[in-house]
């Protein structure tokens, strides 16, 4: 099924599972991927994904948990400038504004 | 907007709980509606009333019960995964002649026909696990 908008939330790091990978594989224009648990490690600028996130022109946009990284010790660690840090309000508007929410 | 939750790991062990926690409460604060949570597989371990974690750390399965009952939402566990990890509800025991239930209060047993229910019924569905 073609979804328009969909969101991808991802909760693994890409050291220890390929479910980041495989999620950008199906990402599509005017999807969102949020980045929670041990995915906010992805989001730093050192991580290995930093050349693999979708470029401004492909109409998806990635989100990372800021309490998540804030639980890791992360706050303050630069992050790839082109991923947006949301909180719980924030994660939860992203549902609503969403059609579906693929939890991977 | 209608949310239902499903959770399938179990609490302590990984961070699901926790997260679909936080998730229903900035949900509820910005006034969405949550009207069922379905635990399936380990995540039926967040429904023991024998939980005792040290008292400095977080209550996960009294944190559900009091969250359903101040927003009255459903806590639905799939029977067949409860039964099977020793989460018994009154009528579990009596038939499985086992000397004590241990389902937390706000917590039901439930079969999967409920979790396609919530699917259909709520706006969205989000899932929670490993």
């Amino acid at each position: 099924m073609d979804w328009k908008r969909m969101l991808h939330t991802v909760n693994k790091s890409p050291t220890e599972s390929d479910k980041l990978e495989t999620c950008l594989r199906f990402t599509q224009a005017g999807h969102a991927v949020l980045l929670i648990e041990n995915a906010v490690y992805a989001a730093l600028a050192e991580s290995a994904m930093a050349g693999q996130w979708p470029d401004k022109s492909s109409g998806i946009t990635v989100y990372v948990l800021t309490p998540d990284l804030a639980a890791r010790g992360l706050l303050g660690r630069d992050l790839h400038p082109d991923i947006r840090q949301i909180d719980y309000p924030g994660f939860v508007r992203l549902v609503t504004e969403n059609d579906v929410v693929q939890s991977w | 907007m209608k949310f239902a939750l499903l959770i399938n790991t179990g609490p302590y062990q990984h961070q699901a709980a926790d997260t679909a926690y936080q998730f229903a409460r900035a949900a509820l604060a910005e006034g969405h509606t949550i009207r069922r949570i379905f635990f399936y597989q380990d995540g039926v371990y967040n429904a023991s009333r024998l939980s005792v974690p040290p008292q400095d750390d977080r209550h996960i399965v009294r944190r559900w019960s009091a969250l359903a009952a101040e927003h009255r939402i459903e806590l639905l566990l799939c029977s067949a995964s409860a039964l099977r990890r020793g989460i018994l509800d009154k009528e579990g025991a009596r038939v499985n002649a086992i000397d004590t239930d241990n389902l937390a209060p706000g917590f039901r047993l439930a079969g999967l026909a409920q979790l396609i229910d919530a699917g259909i019924e709520a706006d969205r569905l989000l899932s929670f696990a490993d």
